[in-house]
């Protein structure tokens, strides 16, 4: 089994406007520890520097300072080439993670061979077959053949899952994984890689800015606020408990259908849209605002 | 934002769905990627290609059946007809030899300059682009300093600085390409610097690819139609510089080439004693091969330009998308 310890891991970027230069801190002194059969969510809005911290922990990027220390049960540290046998990501676009050249047997075979987890082309296609059936692809044999623009979202994030998953990964980077899927799929891709995590005792670093899933689905919450990581806690305790002014935003604007609900009926939100185009109906506070974003009584 | 109208429309989405289930149904084979790549039959490709063919085939075989193209006989200038089909030059030499042999030279300059000057440009554009930091700062000033210098008046300068009796078919293209690869380079440039930002090379260096493989594999596959049409465009500059320069005089002087056939046409005054049979056919055939190239480069245009792809694959899912609908 592989844990990750995450230690004031920092990333400044250094952007040159013409004749100014400047420094973006992006990631700023972020610590955590990823433990097998584990889940840490990482929320926060967009442009918080979550992508950052996946991609550093993927070693696409190099960490301005802090350390990112992989070990295994007994202490040995992980490192060199080995490093990506043990840690994986799956990105947030799945259109984009997939060669559009090359078949789905590709994707997952090219781990298999690269980690010399299988010898010869017909044990090699015969891993490559029932990895795609493990994340529910099927017909398995079907799918291996075909390329990326012939699948749907949901299949090609399955694709990207098992392609992370073919190395025997242990560590699992997941950059907001059904963030670009349509709706009525995303709890699917996500009971299976949580299923996936059961079954493999997978460390997990689940990405999101969705605050209903980062609680069902993870142990621990960070909160990232511009680079910081500005509360952290139990997932049960950060979402119901919020201290923090930014996670008490994140938490009221986050949609709740229950309380959405609820709080429509009991204004008895009479629909004006057809009479009156100069308000409108926030569904997140369950008000009616006018055009200047002042809330407008309801009659 | 509250009251919802159904869409009546059916939406890509759906017809992407639709399309796969349809090929399926089907049990067709998915198209392999390398079949993708291939530009779909447009009326400017089947022209384009039926020209080229034609002349490359000329080229190939003409030389085999006609005759001596260098045979002088005191018959100089006749029309086209009897013994001659295409007419003598003021020497006597048999025109359609002549023209046959000058379209194999000037096929063979336009392919060794098109490979080499794909190699070059690939080589600078793409490894550049890939590698990112001072690799692509220097490959790319230099590709620059080579664009800006005008490429005429250099290949003057450097044809005329190599004796003549030096000035083989190589020489001239190895002068073509490295004054023609420099545009290529930064089309190229321009690509793999969008395509190496792409989640699906990260993924790849993710999972452990070596850079080489990365580039060889993962990005130049997707680059494939931009450098054909690179390469379609360095043949086109080649054939037409060639005959610039060999009508100059300053041509290679162990082969013939359609400018070749030109220069000596105008040094034997063949306008002036309006011997149009000596002159045209040469002409013709340039504009023809540069025509065909280009027809076929718009039809690479397409593959590649995602904006001119889109408007027919966009028709063909409306189709599909309506007909599963209706059932
Ligand atoms: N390669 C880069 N160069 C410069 N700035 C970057 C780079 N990558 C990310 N950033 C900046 O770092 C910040 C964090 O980005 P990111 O990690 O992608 O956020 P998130 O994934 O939370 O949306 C953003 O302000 C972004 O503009
Ligand atoms: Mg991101």
């Amino acid at each position: 089994m592989t844990s990750v310890e995450v230690k004031n891991l920092t990333k400044e970027f250094h952007i040159r406007n013409g004749m100014k230069r400047s420094t973006l801190t992006a990631v700023d002194r972020v610590s955590f520890d990823l433990l097998p059969g584990r889940t840490v969510a990482l929320v926060g809005e967009s442009g918080s520097g979550k992508s950052t911290i996946a991609r550093m922990l993927a070693r696409l990027e190099k960490p301005t300072s802090g350390s990112i220390d992989v070990t295994l049960d007994d202490r040995t540290p992980v490192h060199g080439s080995v490093y990506r046998r043990h840690v994986q990501m799956v990105f947030q676009d799945p259109f984009a993670s997939l060669n559009p050249f090359h078949s789905i047997e590709h994707h997952v075979a090219r781990p298999l061979k690269i980690h010399r987890r299988t010898r010869g082309a017909a044990e090699t296609h015969e891993r490559v077959v029932h990895m795609l059936e493990r994340v529910n692809l099927s017909p398995a044999e079907d799918i291996a053949a075909r390329r990326p623009h012939e699948l749907s979202g949901g299949q090609r994030q399955r694709v990207a899952i098992a392609r992370a998953l073919a190395p025997g990964a242990q560590v699992l980077i997941a950059d907001e994984p059904v963030s670009m899927l349509d709706v009525s799929i995303r709890l699917g891709v996500l009971n299976l890689m949580a299923r996936l995590q059961r079954e493999d005792n997978l460390a997990v670093l689940y990405i999101t800015h969705d605050l209903a899933t980062a609680r069902h689905f993870s142990d621990e919450i960070l909160v990232l606020y511009r680079g910081r990581v500005v509360e952290r806690g139990p997932a049960d305790s950060v979402i119901l408990n919020p201290q923090h002014d930014y996670t008490k935003l994140l938490a009221a604007s986050a949609p709740d259908p229950e309380r959405m609900g609820k709080l429509v009926r009991a204004a008895g939100a009479p629909d004006r849209s057809g009479i009156d185009n100069s308000v409108s109906f926030n569904h997140y506070t369950g008000e009616w605002t006018s055009l200047d974003k002042r809330p407008v009584p309801v009659s | 934002m509250t009251n919802l109208t159904p869409t009546t429309e059916p939406s890509v989405a759906d017809a992407d769905e639709a399309l796969a289930a349809t090929a399926r149904e089907e049990g067709r084979k998915p198209r392999a990627g390398w079949r993708a790549m291939l530009p779909s039959m447009t009326p400017s490709l089947v022209i384009g290609f039926g020209i080229v063919a034609a002349i490359v085939l000329f080229g190939l075989l003409g030389p085999l059946f006609v005759q001596d193209p260098t045979t002088v006989r005191n018959s100089g200038l006749q029309p086209p007809g009897g013994g001659h089909l295409l007419g003598t030059t003021q020497t006597g030499q048999d025109v359609l030899a002549q023209l046959a042999f000058a379209t194999r030279g000037s096929l063979e300059i336009g392919l060794i300059v098109g490979v080499l000057a794909t190699l070059l440009s690939a080589f600078f554009g793409v490894l550049g682009a890939y590698l990112g930091g001072f690799a692509d700062e220097a490959f790319s000033l230099f590709s620059n300093v080579m664009l800006v210098i005008p490429g005429l008046p250099l290949v003057i300068v450097i044809s005329g600085f190599v004796p003549q009796e030096q000035r083989g078919l190589w020489t001239i293209a190895v002068v073509l390409a490295i004054t023609g690869w420099a545009a290529s380079a930064r089309v190229l440039r321009a690509q793999t610097l969008s395509l190496r930002n792409r989640d699906y090379v990260a993924a790849s260096r993710v999972a452990g690819e070596r850079s080489w493989r990365v580039i060889a594999v993962e990005i130049l596959p997707n680059l494939l139609p931009v450098i054909a049409s690179q390469f379609v465009f360095a043949v086109i500059f080649a054939i037409l510089s060639e005959a610039g320069l060999a009508f100059l005089g300053l041509g290679a002087s162990n082969s013939s080439t359609l400018g070749t056939m030109l220069f000596y046409a105008q040094n034997g005054f063949a306008l002036q004693l309006k011997a149009w049979w000596w002159f045209v056919p040469p002409g013709l055939i340039i504009a023809l091969l540069g025509c065909g190239l280009s027809l076929i480069n718009f039809s690479i245009d397409e593959i590649i330009n995602p904006k001119l792809r889109n408007v027919r694959a966009h028709a063909k899912r409306m189709r599909i998308a309506r007909k599963a609908a209706a059932r």
